[in-house]
């Protein structure tokens, strides 16, 4: 078990650089700091009531030594935090940008050539890409561990974030500004492919491997957990933002406006193009649209997905 | 000493009355601290209840026994009530309303009056947060916008209740500040002050000039969820981050105002039990005001990764290690006031050993964040949280319980029993480390902070910390215990037990009504141990 | 051993003139407070001014500068009187001191007259704090200086309460002192307010 995550970015290592520049600083202190404190406690420990002390106030040198070092050593990292970070805003010119949104609780990611992925980032390794984010609702933040990068997105204004990616790999992608009940749901993967196998998910012909062998339901499953529906919706009946999917098939919801509905197939596709048109009662109205995001071979697919969980 | 025979002479102690106007309606400091005290360490045990339930759903990376709307909640009441009804009222209020006046051989504090009407608003304010538990927020004790304008929890009672607690906390300020000023006794001069009252005198500042500003703010959130006005909303052309910038102006000043006394505490403590002048007097006092004043200038060292220019981090991460440079002389200097002494590991000297232990962790990881490249990557992780509870609880709350079990005699007159005090102090300070050293590492490794589920992969350091959390929880619950069944059948305390040189000390325990029969003229300051004839200077 | 440095004087209780410093030395403080509190308002107003130059031009034509105008006027007049009012109890002057105060209150609900002729004309015209960010600033401001006055008027009346009664005296009027600094804090205040938001050029 390490204490730092992989490195996996071109930032990651000078990230590190100064994470262990002010790591051997501080336990050099805290080493002379600790040595010093449990030496005197047992050292001059009392033994008898009547043990004479000296009278010392102070030392000029002593205490100027003291004020004189830490300051120089503080500078001193002040200095290479800010070089490191310098670096960690300026993207270079050639970097491909990618456009983030995040909205409660997921993550889009719209490419260059229009195609558009859901809490999963395709990047190539070692190509620099800078993403221009934004939020559509509260507070997010994008966080890569294993690249250190992090940058809050916010509605009304753009911010922005780069890396060159160095492996090849799945990486977790983390919000880290607190969002509301789905915070620790909004995760998303960082995924580098080779240029060879990044230029094959370009021309989208990845997407159909492996996918094939799948049944719908189990195609389901994995866009459940994979965009976001698994931040607000359970499948054990719990009740979490929104409704749960068990039995929520086949089962009756009392809409917002009083009216019994059976949930069928034509609901759920409804509520999921259009979230805002009926929802169910006790249920705040926060859902995002899927349009454009989730196909209709998708949408059939986690419809029979969530009619396994009857 | 004659001290000693004029105590047979003065009037009856000030714990004498009995029944419940005597105490709310009391105007003096000794008591308004005694109903301070009792009131956040109430909220202590609370909040602190609040942490275990959480801490015990993270046993697990998924859901274990609560959902996360829950949990979400849990944690901002936890942070919500430890910040504003604990740890900012805290020791200035409760060992500051006692300690003041008798230091500084006064008969209480500038304005009576004004100090109860203190705790009442302290009070209402407290009153107004429990009934905001019915509907409890969800939005973080930082109450961040957009999401705290748009959550459906009810954040206009918790931040009202915060607004009205601010007045509380500026009127003690500005009750003691002009105490200090005015009601010295003769021959008390600045630099013969304990530095306590330093340190007191710093963080009255503190809350007289940062707390208007929280209140602007809290007030318009309050407004912007009332009356649709939008400055901290983007959708109506306002800005997040001016509420994050308002925010910490006050909240990272009031991390000072939580941390301050509890440095003046430690000063008090270590040269009583060491039985040395405190080494660098001047230093430490003028380090309280220099900390003081910095801290205004540091606030967006919580903001680097929000989307502030690069300019505005770097010039506050240049501040912000500014503000390490007195912190570090202090722990210097109480390191070197042991040098040569004769050390009595009585509870309160551990707890006072333990703060500079921890409160160097707390300080050095602290550096890590003010470096603009580590903080990027450690901000809003469980770096974060470790940190800040080095500081809070290794730094405020073992200087609280320090102070609990130095004064206890003086503020109660009796003994509590200083064995099970040194069991609980073992079993807090094992339970505070391995409660929060695991969550430095989580940090690094990247959990974010405020997750009520997380990745199989960080389990193994939550559990740590959980088992770390119910040793901490019981050594607080013997403290308690151990504390309180001192005040029915604890011995009966003399009135200066440690030797001390300080003026409180120089009165019986418990003190009488009015403090002092006459007003003491000082002639010497409050630590002058040791032999001054053998040594130099 | 070491003894605690003290000697026993003879001082005994808080003596009148280092009550009245304190009080003073309060006061200011609480004055600091007040200003923090406002400054924080200033502050937004500065940012969003800067970042909305057309908006604030345009909309702060729709308030009403005669009014505004007049109400700089009224209480720059109650400070005025208000000042004249802690010289003359400095002489002992009771009577005077009662006039005085007597028309800073009237003032002062003068001034809370007005506004309230122009906050309903602006519901009239569908003006509120959402409006605009112009407008919730002009709202919040001088809705939390308006406070400030009616705490003002109140205190000034109770004030003039106890002055009928006598308590106040060429020797002890620290109260007085205290409370005309609080309103020409109020007065100052407004003084900042009438030209950042009416008068914007």
């Amino acid at each position: 078990m390490s204490w730092l995550p992989e490195v996996a970015s071109n930032l990651a290592s000078k990230v590190d650089g100064v994470l262990w520049f002010i790591t051997i600083i501080s336990l050099i202190f805290f080493i002379i700091i600790s040595t010093f404190l449990i030496y005197f406690a047992i050292k001059y420990r009392r033994r008898g009531d009547d043990e004479e002390t000296p009278y010392i106030t102070g030392n000029l040198t002593l205490e100027l030594i003291w004020t004189v070092i830490p300051s120089i050593l503080l500078m001193v990292i002040f200095v290479y935090g800010f070089v490191v970070f310098k670096d960690m805003r300026t993207p270079p010119k050639e970097a491909t940008e990618i456009n983030v949104v995040a909205k409660q609780w997921l993550w889009q990611f719209e490419y260059y050539n229009g195609k558009k992925t859901l809490n999963e980032l395709y990047v190539q390794q070692n190509r620099p890409v800078k993403m221009v984010m934004r939020s559509d609702d509260v507070l997010h933040s994008f966080f890569v561990p294993a690249f250190r990068v992090k940058q809050d997105l916010m509605g009304g204004r753009y911010t922005q974030l780069w890396f060159t990616p160095t492996k090849v790999g799945t990486f977790q992608l983390f919000c880290a500004e607190y969002c509301g009940t789905g915070h620790s749901k909004m995760l998303g993967k960082v995924i580098v492919l080779s240029p060879e196998a990044y230029d094959r998910w370009e021309k989208g012909e990845e997407e159909e491997e492996g996918v094939a062998s799948l049944s719908p339901a189990e195609r389901g499953e994995q866009i459940y957990a994979n965009s976001g529906c698994n931040a607000c919706h359970s499948l054990d009946g719990s009740k979490l933002v929104g409704p749960t999917f068990k039995g929520l098939i086949g089962g009756e919801s009392e809409l917002e406006d009083g009216e019994i509905i059976t949930a069928d197939e034509n609901y759920v596709r409804e509520s999921i193009l259009e979230p805002q048109g009926k929802t169910v009662k006790g249920y705040p109205p926060v859902m995002p649209s899927f349009k454009g995001i989730l196909s209709d071979n998708d949408i059939s697919a986690l419809i029979a997905y969530m009619k396994t969980l009857n | 000493m004659a001290n000693h025979t004029v105590a047979e002479t003065l009037p009856v102690p000030f714990l004498e009355k009995t029944g419940i106007l005597s105490w709310i309606l009391s105007t003096d400091h000794k008591r308004i601290g005694i109903m301070y005290l009792v009131s956040i360490s109430t909220f202590f045990l609370i909040a602190g209840a609040f942490a275990l339930t959480f801490r015990f759903e993270l046993l697990t990376p998924e859901k274990n026994i609560m959902d996360p709307h829950t949990y979400n909640v849990l944690f901002t009441l936890h942070g919500a009530i430890m910040v504003f009804l604990f740890i900012v009222p805290g020791l200035a209020a409760s060992f500051g309303n006692f300690l003041i006046p008798l230091m500084i051989g006064a008969r209480d504090v500038a304005f009576p009056r004004l100090n109860l009407g203190s705790y009442w608003i302290y009070l209402l304010g407290a009153i107004i947060i429990l009934i905001a538990l019915l509907k409890p927020a969800d939005t973080g004790w930082t109450f961040y916008t957009p999401y705290s304008i748009q959550t459906e929890t009810d954040v206009i009672m918790i931040t009202l209740g915060i607004f009205v607690l601010g007045f509380s906390s500026i009127l003690t300020g500005l009750n003691f500040i002009v105490t200090i000023h005015k009601l010295r006794a003769p021959g008390m001069t600045w630099h013969r002050l304990p530095l306590f009252i330093w340190a007191s005198y710093a963080t009255a500042i503190l809350q007289v000039l940062a707390t208007p500003v929280v209140a602007i703010t809290l007030l318009l959130l309050i407004a912007e969820r009332t009356l649709g006005i939008g400055f901290f909303d983007p959708a109506k052309g306002g800005d997040p981050i001016l509420f994050q910038g308002f925010f910490w102006f006050y909240s990272h000043p009031a991390v000072y105002i939580m941390i301050i006394p509890a440095m003046g505490v430690i000063s008090e403590i270590i040269p009583v039990f060491a039985r040395k002048p405190i080494f660098g007097y001047k230093a430490i006092a003028y380090s309280s005001l220099a900390i003081a004043l910095i801290s205004f200038f540091v606030w967006a060292h919580h903001m680097f990764t929000s989307g502030i220019s690069e300019v505005a981090a770097t010039i506050f991460s240049f501040l912000t290690f500014l503000v390490a440079i007195p912190t570090a002389i202090k722990v210097f200097n109480w390191t070197a006031t042991l040098y040569k002494g004769s050390i009595w590991l009585h509870s309160a000297m551990l707890y006072a050993l333990s703060f500079i232990w921890l409160f160097t962790i707390g300080g050095l990881t602290g550096v890590f964040l003010g470096a603009l490249a580590a903080d990027v990557h450690l901000h809003d992780t469980y770096f974060i949280v470790a940190h800040m509870h080095y500081v809070m609880v290794g730094g405020t709350v073992m200087g609280f319980f320090g102070a609990l079990h130095f004064w206890y005699p003086k503020w109660f007159g009796k003994m509590f029993n200083e064995n099970i005090a040194k069991i609980a102090w073992f079993l807090v300070f094992v339970g505070f480390n391995l409660t929060f050293l695991p969550q430095f590492i989580l940090g690094t490794q990247g959990m974010p902070r405020r997750y009520a589920t997380y990745p199989p992969e960080f389990q193994t350091l939550n559990e740590l910390s959980t088992i770390g959390s119910w040793i901490l929880g019981i050594g607080i619950f013997i403290v308690v215990v151990n504390l309180i069944k001192g005040l029915f059948n604890g011995e009966k305390a003399p009135q200066n037990p440690y030797n001390s040189l300080s003026l409180e000390w120089s009165v019986p325990s418990p003190p009488p009504h009015e403090n002092f029969e006459e007003i003491p003229h000082v002639t010497d300051w409050t630590y002058g141990y040791g032999k001054k004839q053998n040594t130099e200077k | 051993m070491e003894e605690i440095g003290i000697e026993h004087g003879h001082v005994h209780h808080i003596d009148p003139a280092v009550g009245y410093e304190s009080s003073k030395l309060g006061m200011w403080l609480f004055l600091a407070t007040e200003l923090l509190l406002f400054g924080g308002l200033f502050a937004v107003y500065t940012i969003f001014r800067a970042k909305y130059p057309v908006l604030f031009e345009e909309q702060h034509h729709e308030l009403n500068k005669t009014l505004g105008a007049a109400n700089t006027v009224i209480l720059i007049f109650s400070s005025l009187t208000m000042a004249l009012g802690v010289a003359s109890i400095q002489k002992g002057k009771r009577n005077l001191l009662s006039i005085l105060l007597a028309i800073t209150i009237i003032c002062g609900v003068m001034f809370g007259i007005n506004k309230y002729f122009e906050y309903t004309a602006k519901f009239e015209h569908h003006i509120y704090p959402s409006t605009s960010i112009f407008f919730a600033l002009y709202y919040m401001m001088t809705g939390l200086h308006m406070l400030h006055v009616l705490v003002g008027v109140i205190i000034l009346a109770v004030l003039l309460v106890l002055n009928i009664r006598g308590k106040f005296t060429e020797k002890y009027n620290a109260p007085i002192e205290i409370g005309g600094l609080y309103w020409h804090l109020v007065d100052l205040i407004w003084i900042y307010l009438f030209p950042l938001l009416y008068l914007i050029a």
